[in-house]
């Protein structure tokens, strides 16, 4: 089973190649946005196949709230090796999750430095919650936003269909 | 923007039984899925499967460069002496503490400068298939990168490659790594 540095070492390799790759590309004015999207995206597939190979012993869940507290608790002490520290919502479908020490984030700063380059390292993560949300029945926005390292808070926006 | 909420949940300690199994039969799939995601994206991007395999060796590569450091500090191994302890070193400490398979050491050239890691079973494959268009993508060419990356801070030039690969048809993965020379010390090795 796979050490979890080598996940990390990945990930900063890939935000590293897609950003370099859209570089040598033309179109600049479009690059941070195809980025983003690229890197959500993947973590999105990511996010899906996690909970595919979990269905063995999937509890059921009872409300939206069961899947949030799920993923807060359960499924991010697996992936980062801690649970969310804080959970809020309005009850109306949005849910605000806030990692205190962000695993991918610990190694940038502690502070302010390098704040512009955190939404390249959080993208991933973004799609991997809108991927995991997805497979287990939630369709989602997700969104995340840095104001202090390696502090970072996902909004969760659940799509009512 | 974030919408200002009213309610804090508190979240409490799962008290699941079997919990750490749990985590860790999740935690080895995390690094293989989004490994899988990576080539599904680098055969999007490039036309053809050798430049997909040379991206995964340069991605293996800067990854190795740094790998080495998080490897010498966890691990408590000393210096190599030769190119037989190193290979020991790679295959039961190592490949063991990143992705908990220890291959086997065979194969030795009579020269001693080049040998063999056969992998039973390699983590990164698990549940990949490859279609039939991508007979010559050579699937965990990171691995590659990320050994010469590694050696090469450790003053090792050394030439990597799959001889076998499950994926291919054949029974066992097998690597063939091949000692070139020592590098000076004074050589910056920068990303590539």
């Amino acid at each position: 089973m796979a050490d979890n540095a080598l996940f990390e070492f990945l990930h900063m390799e890939i935000v590293a190649h897609v950003y370099k790759e859209q570089a040598t590309r033309e179109d600049i004015d479009k690059e941070r946005v195809t980025c983003v999207s690229t890197l959500e995206l993947m973590g999105f597939r990511v996010g899906q196949g996690l909970i595919e190979r979990f269905t063995k012993d999937c509890p059921t869940f009872k409300d939206d709230l069961d899947i949030m507290k799920f993923l807060c608790k359960d499924l991010w002490s697996t992936i980062f090796k801690k649970q969310i520290d804080n959970l809020r919502t309005n009850h109306q479908g949005t849910y605000v999750l806030q990692d205190n020490k962000f695993a991918l984030l610990t190694q940038f700063s502690s502070g302010k430095q390098y704040l512009e380059e955190a939404p390249k390292y959080l993208a991933f993560s973004c799609g991997l919650i809108r991927g995991a949300l997805s497979n287990l029945g939630l369709e989602s926005v997700v969104t995340a936003e840095v104001s202090l390292m390696p502090s970072c808070k996902f909004q969760v926006v659940i799509q009512k269909l | 923007m974030l919408v200002s909420c009213c309610y804090e949940i508190p979240i409490f300690l799962s008290k699941k039984k079997n919990f750490k199994t749990y985590i860790a039969r999740f935690n080895s799939e995390l690094f293989t899925l989004t490994y899988g995601a990576l080539v599904t994206q680098l055969c999007k991007d490039y036309e053809n499967d050798e430049e997909v395999n040379k991206q995964l060796d340069k991605m293996g590569y800067n990854i190795g460069v740094r790998l080495i450091e998080d490897f010498l500090a966890r691990s408590s191994v000393g210096r190599c002496h030769d190119f037989r302890e190193t290979a020991d070193v790679i295959a039961k400490v190592a490949f063991k503490m990143y992705l908990g398979v220890t291959p086997s050491v065979t194969n030795w050239s009579p020269a001693g400068d080049e040998f063999s890691l056969i992998l039973e079973s390699n983590p990164l494959v698990d549940f990949v298939e490859l279609p039939d268009n991508h007979s010559n993508l050579v699937y965990s060419s990171l691995l590659c990168g990320v050994l010469r990356g590694a050696l090469e801070m450790v003053q090792m030039a050394v030439d990597v490659r799959f001889a076998q690969d499950t994926l291919r048809g054949d029974s066992v993965t097998e690597i063939r790594m091949k000692f070139i020379k020592r590098i000076e010390e004074n050589l910056p090795a920068g990303d590539e």
